[in-house]
């Protein structure tokens, strides 16, 4: 065996008794609620949370904090609570299927086909409205994510991490240098793209968030179904066939629940790394091995973590803000460095 | 005298060398390849030159500014980064066994990345300053991952995947900082991270050339290192190889020959990712092959800049987007075949 090809990947096996993952569920919700109320409340202009509170329920258009709270932070804490959920659930699912603990839509490069799409649209048509850019960003997104479940499973043997990230990362090497083409030789198109690209919730494209809706749902739906099936194939391809799941029909739906999960997210949002990846590690620590629970936890635990990193991005460089991509880049990279200093070899 | 077939053994009095025949042909090859490359684009572009003309006008006849000045240094310079492109790609990929790790994945090209646009976008640098930044930000990158990536040792898994993670937070803060600068810094730093050979001098040659021959030599002789490597870690421990210093030799040297390169050309997009693999195939060799690595990258670095300044003729563009076109089908292939085979 090639040395270091093999790559193992200490996960929970044991079962967390159900009251546990009860009283972890509601801890997550009330974390949730705590980074809603934050998202509401903290910016340029803080409004304190009774306010907030008057706001929801009892608005008065000539008070200015309530317009603030209504018309520019509440779609904003909106589309975070959509884009958190979805992308933390799709990473939730890449990792289960392609048994991988690095799967994660920005890693795999599912992020830089939706910005590939973007640029050939902005380029080829001239297309500068974030709401129809975000419509063109799905298709890149599910290209992309049927190509790397394809590079995951295929092949002799399951696809190691390594294996895995190399390929995400050559992919998004690849079309990245492809964007940097086109912007090179049109400039408009680069004044376009390069905000686009960093990944917020409080650009136009929030605007864009109740056309998304179907395919947010619908995503969660087919999510929840996967997940049973994917309990059962963790065990082994042949147990999964062994107790009836159907592995084609298990694999279409994850790899549907992903694409319209990250493309919706990507859509609303513009690319966002990381999340799909640090939130499933850290709900599995609390729920154990099953993806069912997993899936749940992840819908609280990923807009709490977006939204957080959103409200941290505000405060952080006073004048200005720094977008959620960034945030989510800067807070996740350590916990990704961590999760791969505790991975170890087996011995070959 | 014929114990080692499909080799060429040449003797004078003590000394012999071994060569593998299939790999001496091969650089024989791509140094004819790289040197018709040279003259091509010594004779093509805005001012097309005869052939009878280029050799006058290299020895001070008319049209001698264009030849001297112009087109030789940024050949010369392509040559020698496209060398160290080679070099470098070729010592990963054989440390880490696997045909997609190149020195984009160990943090260094976003490290360098992020320094140049640190120094474009919030203090207007260019020139000698802003490849000052660019080698400083490639370096420390460099040196973080491996620290990061250090735990009893150095393995290579680890260091790529923790260059993955770590390049993917330095990308995010390029992108950040684009939105920060106004359009035309912004323009100028995506010029430079594409890389190019627009407009070098002498200077730049002289910096690629001294850079090339202390590195280079260097990482030649951890070839046979390399071959022996590959047999697996105990038999090379048995064959006499010290296994982690010729890695922690490898890592280092395939870091410094890419700084070399990107001072000179910029962080140009799959040279240092093709040629590894591309120069192994030409050559047919079951080692590391570094000399057909550093000849390859030097001939697709040429030609890319080449294509660039003929295709679209009144734009030049950079090298790196033709770097990228040839680069990115032969990534696919790749991918699509090695995977299948499992063998990546």
């Amino acid at each position: 065996m090639a040395g270091a090809a093999r790559i193992g990947w200490r996960r929970g096996t044991t079962r967390t008794p159900a009251g546990a993952r009860l009283g972890w569920l509601a801890l997550l919700a009330l974390a949730l609620l705590a980074a809603a109320l934050a998202a509401l409340a903290v910016g340029a202009r803080p409004v304190p949370p009774g306010e907030v509170l008057q706001a929801l329920l009892a608005p008065d258009p000539g008070n200015p904090d309530h317009t603030v709270v209504r018309a520019l932070r509440l779609p904003r804490m909106l589309t975070g609570l959509a884009v958190g959920a979805a992308l933390a659930v799709a990473g939730v699912l890449m990792q289960a299927v392609t048994r991988n603990p690095l799967a994660d839509p920005g890693l795999l490069g599912v992020n830089a086909g939706a910005s590939f799409a973007v640029v050939l649209a902005i380029w080829l048509f001239g297309i500068t409205d974030p709401a129809r850019l975000a419509w063109i960003a799905f298709p890149g997104a599910g290209a992309v994510a049927a190509l790397v479940y394809a590079l995951g499973s295929a092949g002799r043997g399951a696809a190691t991490p390594l294996r895995l990230a190399l390929a995400g990362a050559a992919l998004t090497a690849l079309l990245l240098s492809l964007i940097t083409a086109v912007l090179l030789t049109n400039q408009q198109s680069l004044d376009t793209y390069r905000y686009w690209v960093v990944g917020s919730l409080a650009g136009p494209q929030g605007l864009a968030l109740a056309p998304l809706l179907p395919a947010f749902g619908l995503g969660a739906v087919l999510a929840l179904w996967a997940a049973s099936a994917l309990n059962a194939a963790a065990l082994g391809d042949e147990a999964a066939v062994a107790l009836g799941v159907r592995l084609g029909w298990m694999r279409a739906g994850t790899l549907g629940a992903v694409t319209l999960l990250c493309g919706a997210a990507v859509a609303a949002a513009g690319p966002i790394g990381f999340v799909g990846l640090v939130v499933p590690h850290l709900v599995r620590a609390a729920m154990g091995p099953d993806t069912r629970a997993c899936v749940l936890a992840a819908a609280l635990a990923g807009p709490a973590l977006l939204l957080a990193a959103d409200v941290l991005g505000r405060v952080i460089l006073p004048p200005g803000e720094v977008q959620v991509g960034i945030m989510t880049a800067l807070i996740g990279a350590p916990i990704f460095i961590l999760i791969v200093r505790r991975m170890r070899v087996l011995a070959p | 005298m014929s114990a080692a077939p499909g080799h060429l053994v040449l003797r004078r009095g003590g000394v012999s060398l071994r060569l593998p025949r299939r790999e001496a042909l091969a650089c024989l090859g791509l140094t004819l390849t790289l040197t018709v490359l040279a003259l091509a684009s010594l004779a093509l572009g805005d001012y097309p030159l005869s052939p009878g003309e280029v050799w006058a006008a290299l020895w001070g006849g008319e049209g001698h500014f264009v030849v001297q000045q112009l087109r030789a240094p940024r050949i010369l310079t392509g040559v020698f980064a496209g060398a160290c492109f080679g070099l470098s790609g070729a010592l990963i990929q054989s440390l880490a066994r696997n045909p997609l790790a190149s020195p984009d994945v160990i943090g260094f090209t976003q490290g360098a990345g992020l320094g140049a646009v640190v120094a474009i976008v919030l203090y207007g640098a260019s020139g000698p300053s802003l490849l000052l930044a660019s080698l400083t930000g490639g370096l420390l990158a460099a040196l973080l991952v491996g620290l990061l990536a250090w735990q009893n040792g150095l393995r290579i898994w680890r260091l790529v995947l923790i260059g993955l993670g770590l390049g993917f937070a330095l990308h995010a803060g390029v992108e950040f900082l684009m939105t920060r600068g106004d359009l035309m810094s912004a323009a100028a730093a995506t010029q430079w991270l594409t890389g190019s050979l627009n407009a070098r001098g002498w200077g730049h040659v002289g910096t690629a050339a001294l850079g090339l021959a202390l590195l280079g030599p260097a990482a030649l002789a951890c070839g046979p290192g390399l071959a022996r490597l590959a047999l697996g870690e105990e038999a090379a421990a048995s064959l006499g190889t010290r296994c982690g210093a010729l890695r922690l030799a490898g890592v280092l040297l395939s870091v410094l020959l890419s700084g070399v390169g990107v001072a000179v050309a910029g962080p140009v997009a799959f040279v240092a990712f093709v040629a590894g693999p591309l120069g192994r195939r030409i050559a047919d060799t079951a080692g590391p092959g570094l000399l057909p690595a550093a000849l390859t990258g030097a001939c697709l670095l040429v030609a890319a800049d080449l294509a660039g300044r003929l295709l679209m003729a009144p734009i030049q563009l950079p090298a790196g987007i033709f770097t990228a076109v040839f680069g990115a089908p032969y990534l696919l292939w790749l991918l699509a075949t090695q995977i299948r085979k499992g063998a990546l």
